[in-house]
């Protein structure tokens, strides 16, 4: 199974909770550029490992991550 | 190997924002339960086909302006009276989905009275009860709900017994009143938690429109602002010391 994430990263708040909850560890935070609200976005680590779980897209209070899967 | 853009089409969705869960940008703070929520309640009413057929009562407290951001109708009732306005609702339109959303400042403090009436009514209303134990849009308040011990801003040395009584279990009062059917507390903080606070949510929602009374789904809840933690220290905070007071699970589901 592949999958693979895309963030609304103006809509995304930073709030860390979907690097909590992703069970492969490959989404983190921006570490220099912030969105135009001032939040540090999700962004995918190593998107060839993801599984399209979304777990990530559960916990995310803004809906702000759509996930793609294929076979 | 396949690349991301080879994956990312339309027939590979498999999650997104809920349709009904308008553009605007929520105001709530980063990793807030109320926005969890709210994408349960936009989910369940898509999937019920009730977009047309739904009627929210919004509070007064954080989620105040919850009509702005699901695209259903709704009526913004005065502090405590959401339970009193969806009877209405309800009774001169039968056949919509009406439920009120409120935090537990607005339910449990001001409108506790409105609140246990319907629930004794049976009114065919679902009262959705976010309990973040805290007056989260005041500025951190103590609520009739928070924890022995805890602190806020108006007991700065935690809450005492003996100067501020217990926290209040209305959810539990709810479960002991005839004019329920469906009673159930459910939180949001992880997948697993999400799945099952959606079931009991479309469960709720069901019950009222077959006319079985009325329904009590409680979602404890955080306010990280209130509380002064990262979204994940309040998930973890809520999750070793609200979930033993405000236990999870359906404390009442009368089926037939
Ligand atoms: C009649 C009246 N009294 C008091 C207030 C002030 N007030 C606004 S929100 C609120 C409490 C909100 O707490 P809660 O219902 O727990 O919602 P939260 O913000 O925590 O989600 C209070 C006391 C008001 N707006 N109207
Ligand atoms: S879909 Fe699953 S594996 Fe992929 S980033 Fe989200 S949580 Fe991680
Ligand atoms: S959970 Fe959502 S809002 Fe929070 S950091 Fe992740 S994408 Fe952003
Ligand atoms: S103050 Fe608390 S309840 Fe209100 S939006 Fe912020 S975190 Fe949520
Ligand atoms: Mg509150």
């Amino acid at each position: 199974m592949r999958g693979t994430i895309v963030v609304d990263t103006e809509r995304c708040k930073g709030c860390n909770l979907c690097v909590v909850a992703c069970p492969l560890k490959i989404i983190r935070l921006s570490q220099r550029q912030v969105n135009r609200k001032g939040y540090p976005f999700a962004e995918q680590l190593a998107p060839g490992m993801c599984t399209g779980c979304t777990s990530c897209a559960i916990v995310c209070p803004d809906g702000c991550i759509s996930v793609y899967r294929t076979r | 190997m396949t690349t991301n853009q080879e994956i990312i089409k339309p027939e590979n969705l498999v999650y997104r924002k809920p349709r009904l869960l308008n553009d605007t940008p929520m105001h709530y703070c980063p990793g807030c339960g109320h926005s969890v929520v709210h994408k349960l309640i936009a989910e369940v009413i898509d999937e019920m086909g009730m977009q047309e057929d739904a009627i929210g009562i919004s509070p007064v407290g954080c989620a105040v302006f919850a009509y702005s951001y699901i695209d259903i109708d709704w009526i913004e009732a005065a502090h405590g009276r959401a339970p009193a306005i969806a009877c209405a609702a309800k009774r001169l339109n039968p056949g919509k989905l009406v439920f009120t959303y409120q935090g537990d400042g607005d339910l449990a403090g001001i409108g506790a009275a409105e609140a246990i009436h319907s629930l004794n009514r049976g009114d065919n209303i679902v009262i959705i009860y976010v309990n973040n134990a805290i007056y989260g849009m005041t500025g951190g308040q103590m609520a009739p709900t928070t924890l022995m011990g805890m602190k806020t801003s108006t007991c700065p040395y935690g809450r005492q017994a003996s100067l501020h009584g217990y926290p209040l279990k209305v959810t539990e009062m709810a479960a002991m009143m005839e004019g329920t059917c469906y009673v159930t507390r459910q939180a949001v903080s992880r997948v697993a938690y999400i799945r099952k606070a959606k079931q009991a949510l479309r469960k709720a929602f069901e019950y009222s429109m077959q006319g079985k009374g009325s329904s009590i789904v409680e979602f404890v809840s955080t306010c990280s602002s209130g509380w002064k933690m990262s979204p994940e220290a309040a998930n973890q905070w809520m999750e070793d010391n609200m979930f033993p007071y405000y236990k999870l699970g359906d404390l009442k589901d009368k089926q037939n």
